[in-house]
């Protein structure tokens, strides 16, 4: 008697970050994954990330037969990612075999079978020991040929034989008009199916992907977005959050002595992550441009993503109350970088962030306001993509502010961000504008600090050409004191 | 007189399959029957020579290759309708200019 119960289906890591953690540990190995997705979806992509990652990551040879691009092509598409495909075919790690179907050069008379393709397929598989194998798409068979009865029986022959040679490969397939891929190859490899999707929701492009099916295995069934950028594919799948950074006891200065004080009168921990919400005209980017400037003065990088105003408008409104950008921008120390929200998909502008933050490598980044996201995507999507982000931030020990934008007393309805991020966050401020007789009467509330004593009181805040001033910050300086010595 | 050109053909197999031995027996009918002498036929078995099957493209057994003249021209399939072979070859216009 054989007891499946711990029975580990043996999989093969997929190399493309993120999919192997909704696969539970990769594709099925010694299997065929469909992969399927209408044109454009990044369906060769994939299929080329797992085989040069499997080479160079896990030291698997792989054998990659495409259907439509020429060997040229595909090294020329991925090089953009910084895949040698010409340094992998000369060590004999990688084979492509560009399999060419002139439908013009061809005639048909009489019985035949695909065995001249299980021959070239198995020659390609044993020169080099191929663990891995990619048949990009191989639908184009139907294209060229036009007896549909033998390239059926074909098929599911070679997918038979496929694991009989016991190679974990990717069959690639166009998505079809009922059925998942066009011809029903779904019919044939049927242990693991995975649909890529491209898809333009209110005039912006998201990419996602989906299991659609994992037989033996759990698998996450959610849609997952996805993004290509110049390290290949990547998942954003929210389990990818691990709580292991490395965390630091160095206090920084929020820029604002005053503020300050509020916290312990040091500051916040550096690496840690701030959100300041507040209803407009609240001075929220205000705040940020101080923090802005203390990082600058400590010479440490900053990275400003203002999503409402030109770096131009920026440095002049900050101008007017005192706050020179300007000399940073400079010397090189702040870098502002503006867009439109709406102009492009999540997933572009979590790429974008990644890029700049990659090339930069600032120790401060900051994003305002961060609500502005919000209006590009669906809850989901945001919360997912702002997990990574502050995932991505904390891991790589970056001091990260937040701005939100929110309705102010419309306390009923609840805010998106604040709702995704203030659990994340370390430290919360809020800024508050109140109607006090003819005035308005701005108050600063620190929510909550991670790890730090902080002000519990209401602090009155005024505006004037010299900067934010916190009118009763030593009261709540001595408050402050008083926490720190109930401790 | 202009000289008339001869006939590259290769045969594609792989083994000793009865679709491959039919398609070598009607190639070498119709090769005898229209073209003669002036034709050569070379058949390649992939399970000896599997490496070769890449330079022709070649992906159905059995398939049949007009290297020259050209362009180059495949049949594939047992090759049982003489009609097709012929058409796909280009043989009936040489025979028919007799």
């Amino acid at each position: 008697m054989k007891s499946n119960k711990e029975y580990i289906f043996p999989k093969t890591r997929t190399g493309i970050d993120g999919l192997d953690e909704i696969t539970g540990g990769g594709f099925p190995t010694g299997r065929p994954t469909l992969i399927c997705g209408s044109a454009g979806c990044g369906k060769t992509m994939l299929a080329m990330q797992f085989l040069v990652k499997g080479i160079i990551e896990d030291n698997e040879p792989g054998v990659f037969m495409s259907f439509e691009e020429s060997t040229k092509d595909l090294a020329q598409n991925v090089k953009s990612l910084g895949f040698d495909l010409d340094k992998l075919i000369a060590q004999k790690k990688l084979r492509i075999d560009h399999v060419r179907i002139e439908r013009s050069e061809i005639e048909e008379t009489g019985e035949y079978d695909l065995e001249g393709l299980f021959i070239r397929l198995n020659y390609a598989i044993d020169s080099i020991g191929a663990k891995r194998v990619v048949l990009d798409t191989i639908e184009s068979l139907f294209g060229g040929l036009t007896d549909t009865g033998i390239l059926r029986a074909e098929l599911r022959r070679l997918f038979q034989w496929l694991k009989e040679k016991g190679v974990t490969a990717i069959i690639t397939g166009e998505r079809g008009e009922k059925l998942l891929t066009r011809q029903g190859l779904e019919e044939y490899v049927s242990d693991c199916v995975i649909l890529l999707d491209f898809r333009v929701i209110d005039q912006i492009a998201t990419r996602r992907l989906r299991i659609v099916k994992y037989r033996g295995s759990t698998h996450g069934s959610n849609e997952y977005p996805f993004l290509i950028d110049e390290e290949g594919i990547s998942v954003l799948p929210i389990t990818s959050l691990k709580l292991e950074h490395s965390v630091s006891a160095d206090i920084i200065s929020t820029g604002l002595p005053a503020l300050d004080k509020l916290f312990e009168g040091k500051g916040i921990f550096r690496g840690s992550s701030t959100l300041i919400t507040g209803s407009a005209g609240t001075a929220k980017t205000i705040l940020s441009s101080y923090f802005a400037l203390s990082s600058c003065r400590r010479k440490e990088r900053v990275l400003y993503f203002s999503f409402e105003e030109s770096p131009a408008q920026l440095i002049r409104n900050m101008k007017s109350l005192g706050i020179n950008l300007e000399q940073y921008v400079k010397s090189k120390l702040l870098h502002i970088h503006s867009s439109r929200p709406s102009l492009q998909g999540l997933e572009m502008h979590l790429l974008l962030l990644h890029n700049l933050i990659k090339e930069f490598k600032p120790l401060t980044v900051i994003v305002d306001p961060i609500s502005s996201l919000v209006s590009v995507g669906s809850s989901s999507e945001v919360r997912a993509m702002l997990v990574r982000l502050m995932d991505m931030l904390k891991g790589n020990g970056i001091s990260a502010l937040f701005t939100s934008l929110n309705n102010g007393s419309r306390n009923e309805i609840i805010d998106l961000t604040e709702d995704a991020i203030s659990s994340l966050a370390d430290t919360w401020i809020e800024l508050r504008n109140t109607e006090q007789g003819a005035g308005k009467q701005r108050s600063l509330i620190v929510v909550k600090s991670r790890g730090m004593g902080h002000s519990n009181e209401v602090n009155d805040y005024i505006i004037t050409d010299k900067g934010i001033e916190i009118l009763n910050a030593n009261k709540a300086d001595k408050k402050a004191n008083e926490i720190l010595a109930d401790k | 007189m202009e000289e008339e050109e001869k006939y590259e053909l290769r045969l594609y197999v792989a083994g000793q399959t009865p679709k491959s031995i039919l398609a070598l027996k009607n190639i070498t009918k119709y090769c005898k029957e229209h073209l003669g002498g002036k034709y050569s036929l070379e058949v390649i078995d992939l399970l000896k020579n599997p490496q070769l099957a890449e330079g022709d493209q070649i992906f159905a057994i059995p398939t049949l290759v007009r290297k020259v003249p050209e362009p180059i021209r495949k049949i594939i399939g047992d090759l049982s309708n003489e009609e097709r072979v012929l058409v796909g070859l280009n043989i009936r216009t040489i025979t028919n200019q007799k």
